[in-house]
């Protein structure tokens, strides 16, 4: 194993001599992604400000390798960490190459004037991010995504052993959210980097990070690896969650699901299921959802949303007990969706649901349903 | 790109210098006795020695001083725009100059009235305690509110009430050496001496050198303190650094010339949009240039325009430089939506 670049030593940070979180104990080696997570308002970013010098700890100390950070001097403490903030100045009249330059300049004389190798690592900073062609464009006149690929090109061209960013994801698309999460991954694979970041997408965190570190109420609540902390459960208490759902396994978020006894039945199953209920629950009504296989893609979105789920064991064909229990709630139901075209052998159980319907022409399609068509009370 | 951008600073430079030049020649020339070109050239290289005074005791060490205090205000003004984040920021809209001004004037009655005259250094000095107050004044409000705009009107308040009270202390102080002061708190160039401009020139000179120095952290401080901090700056005593030479700077001018208005906006904002950067490194040795051309010019205008009444030297920057002060503010609005 790699010494650890960077570890703390009971640290309490916080603001005005007030430690706001205490005990924080985090160490990273080179090539990790440690993140952080927690509620808005947990301190996330006051911790990021503690281990890059810009906020005294009020207690405990931070180690860049065996040294105290507090005892480096500014240039070497700048040649290994870089730091992209949330928020920024509106410089005047800057180019955003003269943005990303601005990180070279640890590496420069007493002017600051680059050097050939300085102007290449600024080209292939920018290149890595894809902000190339916006090198002569003017700092403030671009988007808010677009200037935080170029503060992104700015961290990366300093060169450092450890890349500090809160909420680096914050006004970034989907495809450069995915593009910048590829480029940290790299470059830690490549470069041999080590990150610290605070993140609030749970889904992004949960697949990138090899450390997690969660912040709950002033204190560090878990810190393990993704799958120690990433189960719906934990999530839902780290931040009191009470309307909605969130699922670990596929990082998902789900809204409230409506009350009420259930008005419409869903013959669901092998993906076909998530888009009515989910539409349902747009709607407000309140439906149940079977017969599904615990295995099932539909059953965690059913789970979150239905207010009653007829589940079969996985692997299993669906037993005439389980039918039955089926038809009985189908038949307390006003209406019933069929999302299903085939049925195989194992679940002949619910052709037999989806022909009592017919039967009581109960059988609607999915489009036909309206919130008026329903009495909800 | 590169080589454009370079051009572009090139042929600002060249404008501002021929600016300097032409300007330089022009005072030489003009005033209450118009003198040819071709005289002036004579009374300097000594083949005429009619109007000698005139030129050498009393135009050369006033344009001097234009030339000097000019381009010590308007890289003051740039410091503190850097400082304050803010292009609006200056010496004369956040009552720093006028601070030194109550100082001075204070000081001044204070020795007079014992038939002590002041040195230049002591009113230097007398000026820069008077900046430190008034910026200290400014640095509490500061961390006070954030928003830049109530920083300017405090700013401007702090700069009546100084004026106020240096205009009473100026009516009611009886010494006849005293009417000197008047012109003087009305901001001028005239009656420089050969000693003054040495003084003047040596403090702008060394804190100019100061400044230039200091163009790559303030590079980095133009993109917030958290990045300077993060490339190695020590946010904490370049900030010192800034306030005490943009407090040199505008003091050293306060204390020859009186306060002078608008130089520590309107110059940096002209030169910025001729260069079209704000890189302090190109900036400082342009904004000295800019103030400079722009104070003799100013100057130039004062001295002949109702000659033989001299104008103050305020009233005139404060025509050209105000409006340009209104359509910046005005373009950076628009440009922001």
């Amino acid at each position: 194993m790699k010494e650890e670049i960077l570890h703390t030593a009971r640290l309490a940070v916080g603001y005005n001599k007030k430690p706001l979180i205490r005990d924080i104990e985090i160490s990273i080696r080179p090539g990790q992604i440690l993140t952080l997570i927690g509620p808005n308002g947990a301190g996330k970013s006051t911790i990021l400000k503690s281990i890059t010098r810009q906020l005294e700890p009020i207690s405990g100390t931070v180690y860049l390798g065996k040294q105290s950070i507090h005892q480096l001097n500014e240039r070497d403490f700048a040649q290994t960490v870089s730091v992209m903030m949330t928020g920024w100045a509106e410089p005047e009249l800057m180019r955003c190459e003269e943005v990303v330059e601005s990180g070279r300049f640890p590496y420069t004389g007493r002017l600051g004037i680059l050097s050939a190798h300085d102007h290449k690592q600024v080209r292939e900073a920018m290149e890595l991010v894809h902000v190339t062609e916006l090198a002569a464009r003017d700092f403030n006149c671009i988007s808010d995504g677009q200037r935080q690929r170029v503060m992104l090109a700015r961290a990366i061209c300093q060169e450092p052993d450890i890349l500090v960013l809160d909420e680096p994801t914050s006004f970034l698309d989907i495809r450069h959210k995915l593009e910048l999460l590829s480029i940290l991954k790299d470059l830690v694979r490549r470069k041999n980097l080590a990150v610290i970041m605070s993140l609030h997408e749970l889904d992004l965190a949960q697949k990138i990070s090899d450390h997690v570190l969660c912040i709950r109420d002033d204190h560090v609540d878990r810190y393990g690896t993704p799958e120690e902390v990433f189960t719906d459960d934990y999530i839902r208490t780290l931040y009191r969650v009470d309307r909605g759902s969130y699922t670990g396994l596929y990082g998902s978020l789900e809204l409230d699901a409506p009350q009420g006894k259930p008005q419409v039945f869903v013959i669901g199953g092998d993906g076909t299921g998530i888009p009515v209920y989910r539409r349902l629950q747009r709607l407000g009504i309140p439906f149940a959802a079977g017969i599904l296989h615990e295995n099932d893609v539909d059953y965690p979105v059913a789970n979150a949303l239905a207010c009653q789920v007829i589940t079969e064991c996985a692997f299993e064909p669906i037993t005439d007990t389980t039918v039955q229990h089926a038809q009985e709630v189908l038949c307390r139901c006003k209406k019933v969706i069929c999302c299903l075209e085939r049925f195989g052998t194992m679940n002949q159980g619910n052709r037999q649901l989806m022909e009592l319907a017919r039967q009581r022409s109960m059988l609607v399609s999915k489009d036909e349903i309206r919130s008026s068509d329903i009495n909800c009370t | 790109m590169e080589q454009q951008r370079f051009a572009r600073y090139a042929i600002g430079y060249a404008v501002l210098a021929g600016l300097l030049c032409a300007l330089l020649v022009l005072n030489l020339n003009a005033g209450s006795v118009d003198l040819s070109a071709g005289q002036v050239l004579q009374i300097l290289t000594g083949q005429s020695t009619e109007n000698t005074a005139i030129i050498w005791e009393i135009r050369f060490p006033r344009l001097l001083a234009a030339t000097i205090l000019g381009g010590a205000l308007s890289v003051s003004g740039f410091l503190l725009q850097t400082f304050f984040a803010n292009p609006i920021a200056g010496p004369f809209v956040l009552g720093i100059s006028s601070g030194a001004k109550l100082v001075v004037a204070l000081v001044m009655i204070f020795f007079l009235s014992r038939g002590v005259v002041l040195n230049s250094a002591a009113l230097i000095i007398a000026a820069f305690v008077g900046s430190m107050i008034s910026m200290g004044f400014i640095l509490l409000i500061s961390g006070k509110v954030k928003k830049m705009s109530l920083l300017v009107i405090s700013g401007v308040m702090i700069g009546y009430i100084c004026s106020a009270i240096t205009d009473f202390v100026v009516t009611f102080a009886d010494d006849s050496n005293i009417v000197n002061l008047h012109n003087w708190s009305m901001g001028s160039f005239s009656g420089m001496t050969w000693s003054n401009v040495q003084t003047m020139a040596v403090v702008v000179f060394l804190s100019l050198v100061f400044t230039f120095l200091l163009s790559k952290p303030m590079g980095a401080y133009q993109l917030g303190e958290v990045y300077a901090q993060n490339i190695g700056v020590n946010v904490r005593l370049f900030r010192v650094e800034l306030i005490l030479l943009s407090s040199i700077l505008s003091a050293c001018v306060t204390a020859f010339a009186g306060p002078i208005s608008f130089v520590g906006i309107a110059v940096p904002h002209l030169v910025k949009s001729l260069f079209r950067t704000a890189k302090p490194l190109f900036i400082i040795p342009a904004c000295f240039l800019g103030g400079a051309v722009f104070c003799l010019f100013c100057d130039l205008i004062a001295r002949t325009l109702f000659a033989p009444t001299e104008l103050s030297i305020s009233s005139v920057t404060a025509i050209f430089g105000a409006p340009v002060v209104i359509w910046m503010m005005l373009h950076r609005n628009t440009r922001k939506g």
